[in-house]
């Protein structure tokens, strides 16, 4: 993105033209774009997954209910949905994908 | 005949008539179509960007629906660190301002990195950057990176411990100040291959070099060839972000896969960093204080249109201060920089910021 100030840099742009992390699907739409999945591709993978259209990845609306369904983690303080880890590993079989702290935790987990 | 108010690459307040506008917006997208070699804007898109430049509306944004993934440089630096990151040196640490970006500020991704933000400074310290991305990766759910810069200047005379080519090159000492470049960028590559090792062992979700090539093509090498060892070797995604539009040529003769480095622009630099193994590329586009940020604007969407025309992996445009069509100011003008942000993924058909 680039360097600036808090409100006038990150929170410009992630109002104009971001996802929106894990408030909607932005952190899944990104785990993709890390195999070199370009956007159209990163969110329509994340969407057949997921169970809705490409437009539903960005409404938060829609998201935040799914989100806590899944149990992958919310934006806002949920007591008893899933946490940092826990929702990686959730997240990790739900989008095919290998997120290395996920492995570290089975690594652990298997001695 | 009604005038428009909207800034210069310096983000002082300036007003134009749509004449003007759509003017600057022309000579802006043909400086770049000369510069690169590359397409203009079409009609349509320079209509774009007059209806988003001509609207009094103080924000712009993207049409519902094509929402782009942001990855940040610099880490939470502008959070805890001063003015030197545009930081507001908030009474936060390292991790409750990471987690601030995911949650407050609902950020796609995040990293963590050195304060100074250098591979250099940072190696000494990889035992607590480890120990953060690894903390990190226990409450986070966003894919976490850790980001640095090669900035090879650092391995030079006084900082460092080879010969300086800005003290080599005005004696006409050209031959010594190659053969310092071609050693310091040795000891570059290497750092920052142990580094990433280090902080792949950390578990981090991926790695950001960032400001690449910001001391010439010597940078821009040690990178690239560190890029090409980690992704070989481990598979592990990349993210090469530049510093600046051009690849400055302070060695002049360096190439990578037969390819010169000096004088590359976005969209060549693009094709290098996919043969080394990159996931996401970054490009650069400066702006240029003495024009509108009309101007600006249309000049940088139309080089990132030409990097993601040729692009096979995803690309985030830089729109940090003084790059892609932002203000070159200390604190940045939000009418602006969304404006930006927003043409960068409608016209320049960017992946992501």
């Amino acid at each position: 993105m680039g360097v600036g100030d808090p409100s006038g840099m990150g929170m410009a742009h992630a109002l104009a033209s971001s996802m929106g992390g894990i408030k909607t699907a932005g952190d899944l739409v990104a785990r993709m774009q890390l195999t070199k999945m370009r956007l159209p591709e990163a969110k329509r993978h994340v969407a057949d997954k997921l169970g809705v259209s490409v437009f539903d990845l960005s409404d938060s609306a829609v998201m935040r209910t799914l989100r806590e369904a899944l149990d992958i983690g919310v934006v806002t303080g949920v007591p008893g949905v899933a946490k940092g880890l826990e929702a990686k590993v959730r997240i990790a079989d739900l989008l095919g994908v290998t997120i290395p702290c996920v492995e570290r935790l089975k690594r652990k987990m298997a001695r | 005949m009604s005038t428009i108010l909207t800034r210069m690459g310096d983000a002082a307040t300036v007003e134009m008539t749509p004449d003007q506008l759509r003017r600057d917006l022309v000579e802006g997208s043909e400086a770049a179509a000369a510069k690169g070699r590359i397409p203009a804007l079409e009609e349509r898109e320079v209509d774009y960007l007059l209806d988003m430049f001509a609207s009094p509306s103080r924000v712009w944004g993207v049409e519902r629906g094509h929402e782009a993934v942001l990855t940040k440089d610099g880490s939470a630096n502008t959070i805890y660190s001063s003015r030197l990151s545009s930081g507001v040196a908030a009474p936060l640490g390292r991790e409750a301002a990471v987690r601030l970006f995911e949650t407050a500020f609902a950020f796609d991704t995040m990293e963590v990195g050195h304060t100074d933000y250098s591979v250099k400074p940072a190696k000494f310290l990889a035992t607590l950057e480890r120990e953060h991305v690894e903390l990190l990766q226990q409450v986070t759910i966003l894919p976490l990176f850790y980001g640095f810069m090669p900035n090879l200047g650092l391995y030079y005379r006084p900082e460092g411990p080879f010969p300086n080519p800005s003290d080599l090159l005005p004696q006409g000492k050209i031959a010594e100040a190659r053969e310092a470049q071609e050693q310091a960028l040795e000891a570059c590559r290497a750092d920052i291959v142990w580094l990433s090792r280090q902080m792949i062992e950390a578990t981090t979700d991926g790695l950001n070099y960032d400001t690449v090539a910001s001391t010439g093509d010597a940078d821009f090498l040690a990178a690239l060839q560190a890029c090409e060892t980690v992704t070989s070797t481990t598979g592990h995604p990349v993210e090469i972000g530049m510093a600046s539009e051009m690849v400055l040529g302070f060695h002049g003769e360096l190439e990578y896969d037969g390819v010169r480095l000096a004088g590359l622009w976005p969209h060549q630099q693009l094709k290098l960093a996919e043969k080394a193994g990159a996931a996401i590329f970054g490009p650069v586009v400066n702006t240029n204080t003495r024009k509108s940020c009309a101007w600006n604007v249309a000049r940088a969407v139309t080089f990132v249109k030409a990097v993601t025309a040729a692009a096979a992996i995803p690309i985030h445009a830089n729109v940090g201060l003084g790059v892609g069509g932002v203000p070159m100011c200390e604190v940045a003008p939000a009418d602006m920089v969304t404006r930006a942000s927003a043409a960068m993924i409608e016209i320049g058909r960017a992946d992501g910021l």
